[in-house]
């Protein structure tokens, strides 16, 4: 379980997030959507810790999250980000596998991981032995995920896993994805600004703007009961300019 | 690591004599004659040659770093002992004796400063002291810019002569007497015992008003030599009254003008003139070059080691606390405006002459391009993979040893190679504090304007500093990860 308790954030004279309360449901997929800087990549650094809260508190698996278990609940937690994030200096499997040998896991059952993830994540495995400039973007992604599904956490967190790719590896990837969520049971918690991409995967949509929620509840509820003027400009902004040609 | 052993002995041998002296021709040659009468006195001699100038010699003298060296009266009254206002030479002793150390009678001859003009223009205008220049206004004057700002020098000297002369302009000391020749000029200073004086056939007119001080050569040596190596002094101590003006001047021209190696000058006239047979010490080019790259690489290498093994932490430390790294590179900033020779000179009261000095020295100056490359290089690192690395939960040793470090070796390693190649240039000034190394065939070179051997220590420097950067350049393929050097596919 994972909780924002009247948490708040500034950088500098800027308010990124005003008191908020949130809840995020175990095994079920959370999406937090809103226009750049509206404060939802801020949520998801405030639950793995690379920023402190100002006020208020983040629980993650029902512990206040602080220094001192920080990086234990890290290791329950799998963090993807928009560029990937793997290390330039080491092999897809080196980026993979980081993390559990340095934990001291036993050599056969981080290789049969490294296996059964590379069938989930459809990764060619006799492309693990290549750098991170050796590979599409596409498949830095899918690395990415690996890392983070490598510990067998029960969160994952993603910002803007698919930002960066082009349309048709994106498309792909929604789907691989999707299909990978339903399958593992994670609670999962992702960042988007595609409304698209939001309803194709949320359970559960929160819609922010400057630092605050504007609505909570799933895509139906966005489009046919906005609470806001807002939601609804959003989504028409939204809206194909495809459709409206044809 | 091979340890040279000259390069340990200096500062605490108890038994020998360790004979210093100045970067001039003329302090060589005397230096060489106390050694070889040292020598001939039956005591092991170390032989610290062309050493900085007159602080570092002082210096190394109180401290015991070498025993004796020579010197001039008119330097320990100005110079050393300024601040004394010694009038009488009588009081020079008894000072000296306060601190330990003892002076020589004289040599025999007087190193003054001196006006000179060509013998056939002085002859024709029967010019034979400086009164006589006031006869002739128009004649064209060429000074160093020492003699033109010091305090005996030319405004004090043209005040007490009353000289008329206008035409006064500053001049470098070997164009001086190349301009004696055109005729550019006609009257030059100079110090008495120039070589030149005999080569070029120059008058030194006499200082009628005695307006330069007595610059009289001597020996100055630290009292309880006389305990130590009582044979060995009294040898040393028969050159006292022995050499006239002329016979420096002759000694001073065979090794400038006729290229003759100072210990053979030496030797002759210590056999000639006090029937003493010496051995003056062969030196073949071999023989000096290996010596010298023995020292240099000493050098060199101790002094970057220890540079890398600092700096790297420093920039570390920097990169993790934004307080310290100001500090740490505003430290390491400041430590390299210090003019190098000033750095080397600071150093000899704490650590004496020799390979200590220079080693801390070029440690000093090797430290801020590590330290900066380090922070720079692990400061550079995109937030995005340092964040992923914190977000998989890594301790902060781990992230250090395995993911910062290695992106950011190619930085650190172009800050060791620049270090480097800094370093064996700067240890070429390490033979000014008697650290040897190839500069100190530059040194002699300088010197005696023999090219020659300026390149036997220049052209050994900059084979090694390519020796050493085209190392790095290869280390380049293990310290670098593979992944760093990939070009995008």
């Amino acid at each position: 379980m994972i909780k924002l308790e009247k948490v708040s954030k500034e950088f500098g004279s800027t308010t990124a997030l005003y008191q908020t309360t949130l809840e995020f449901l175990p095994q079920s997929t959370t999406v937090i959507i809103g226009p750049s800087g509206c404060g939802k990549s801020t949520i998801l650094r405030l639950i793995i810790g690379l920023i402190k809260p100002d006020g208020g508190v983040v629980y993650v698996e029902g512990e206040v999250l602080d220094e001192d278990n920080l990086n234990f609940l890290r290791h329950k937690m799998g963090y993807v980000i928009q560029e990937g994030g793997l290390f330039p200096h080491l092999t897809a499997k080196e980026n993979v596998l980081l993390m559990a040998k340095c934990l001291g896991n036993g050599r056969t059952e981080i290789e049969d991981r490294m296996v059964e993830l590379c069938k989930l994540t459809k990764f060619p495995v006799d492309a693990l032995d290549r750098y991170p400039v050796q590979i599409s973007g596409g498949q830095r992604q899918r690395v990415s995920l690996m890392r983070a599904l490598m510990l067998n956490p029960d969160i994952l967190l993603l910002d803007e896993p698919l930002g960066a790719l082009d349309p048709l590896v994106r498309f792909e990837l929604q789907n691989d994805l999707r299909e990978i969520f339903q399958r593992l049971g994670k609670t999962v918690i992702m960042v988007t600004h595609d409304i698209g991409e939001a309803g194709f995967f949320g359970d559960k949509i929160v819609l922010l703007k400057d630092g605050q929620i504007v609505q909570l509840g799933n895509i139906t509820d966005l489009v046919n009961n906005p609470s806001d003027p807002f939601v609804t400009s959003f989504i028409n902004a939204q809206r194909t300019r495809l459709e409206s040609i044809i | 690591m091979i340890l040279h052993p000259s390069l340990i002995t200096i500062a605490n041998s108890e038994n020998g004599v360790k004979v210093g002296s100045k970067k001039f021709t003329e302090s060589v040659i005397l230096g060489e004659m106390v050694s070889q009468l040292a020598r001939s006195g039956g005591a092991d001699v170390r032989y610290l040659k062309e050493l900085g100038g007159t602080r570092v010699l002082w210096n190394s003298l109180l401290r015991g770093d070498i025993d004796i060296y020579p010197e001039y009266t008119g330097t320990i009254v100005e110079e050393i002992l300024a601040n004394e206002k010694i009038k009488v030479d009588k009081e020079l002793k008894s000072v000296l004796a306060a601190k330990g150390i003892i002076m020589s009678d004289p040599l025999g001859f007087n190193n003054t400063y001196a006006i000179g003009m060509k013998e056939e223009v002085a002859e024709r205008l029967k010019i034979k002291k400086i009164s006589d220049l006031l006869k002739y206004p128009d004649l064209k004057f060429g000074l160093t810019s020492e003699f033109m700002n010091r305090g005996d020098g030319w405004p004090s000297l043209q005040k007490r002569y009353k000289l008329p002369q206008k035409n006064v302009r500053g001049i470098d000391h070997d164009l001086a007497y190349r301009g004696l020749e055109g005729g550019g000029i006609e009257v030059i200073d100079l110090y008495s015992t120039d070589a030149e004086i005999d080569y070029y056939n120059l008058r030194a007119l006499e200082d009628d008003l005695n307006h330069f001080s007595n610059y009289n050569a001597v020996l100055l040596y630290r009292s309880n030599l006389k305990e130590i190596e009582p044979e060995a002094l009294n040898e040393i101590l028969n050159l006292q009254g022995q050499i006239s003006e002329n016979d420096m001047i002759k000694m001073n021209a065979l090794v400038k003008i006729d290229g003759e190696p100072e210990s053979e000058v030496a030797s002759d006239f210590v056999r000639k003139k006090l029937s003493i047979t010496t051995q003056p010490k062969k030196d073949t080019f071999l023989n000096r070059l290996g010596r010298n790259t023995l020292q240099h690489l000493f050098l060199v290498v101790v002094s970057l080691s220890a540079a890398i093994i600092i700096s790297i932490p420093l920039g570390i430390w920097a990169y993790k606390s934004e307080k310290m790294g100001k500090a740490i590179l505003g430290v390491v900033g400041i430590i390299q405006t210090i003019p190098s020779l000033a750095l080397l000179v600071f150093m000899i009261p704490l650590l004496g002459i020799g390979a200590t000095p220079a080693i801390v020295a070029l440690f000093l100056y090797s430290l801020l391009p590590i330290v900066r490359n380090t922070y720079t290089g692990l400061h550079d690192i995109p937030s995005h993979i340092r964040e992923s690395a914190e977000a998989l939960g890594l301790s902060a040793f781990a992230k250090l040893r395995l993911i910062e470090l290695p992106i950011a070796s190619r930085s650190i390693l172009a800050g060791i190679k620049t270090s480097a190649v800094i370093n064996v240039g700067t240890a070429t000034l390490g033979a000014l504090i008697g650290a040897g190394g190839y500069g100190q065939p530059i040194l002699t070179g300088i010197r005696l304007d023999n090219i020659s051997l300026i390149l036997q220590g220049a052209i050994p420097a900059a084979v090694l500093a390519l020796l050493v950067q085209g190392l790095f350049d290869l280390s380049e393929n293990f310290i670098v990860p593979k992944g760093l050097r990939l070009k995008e596919e």
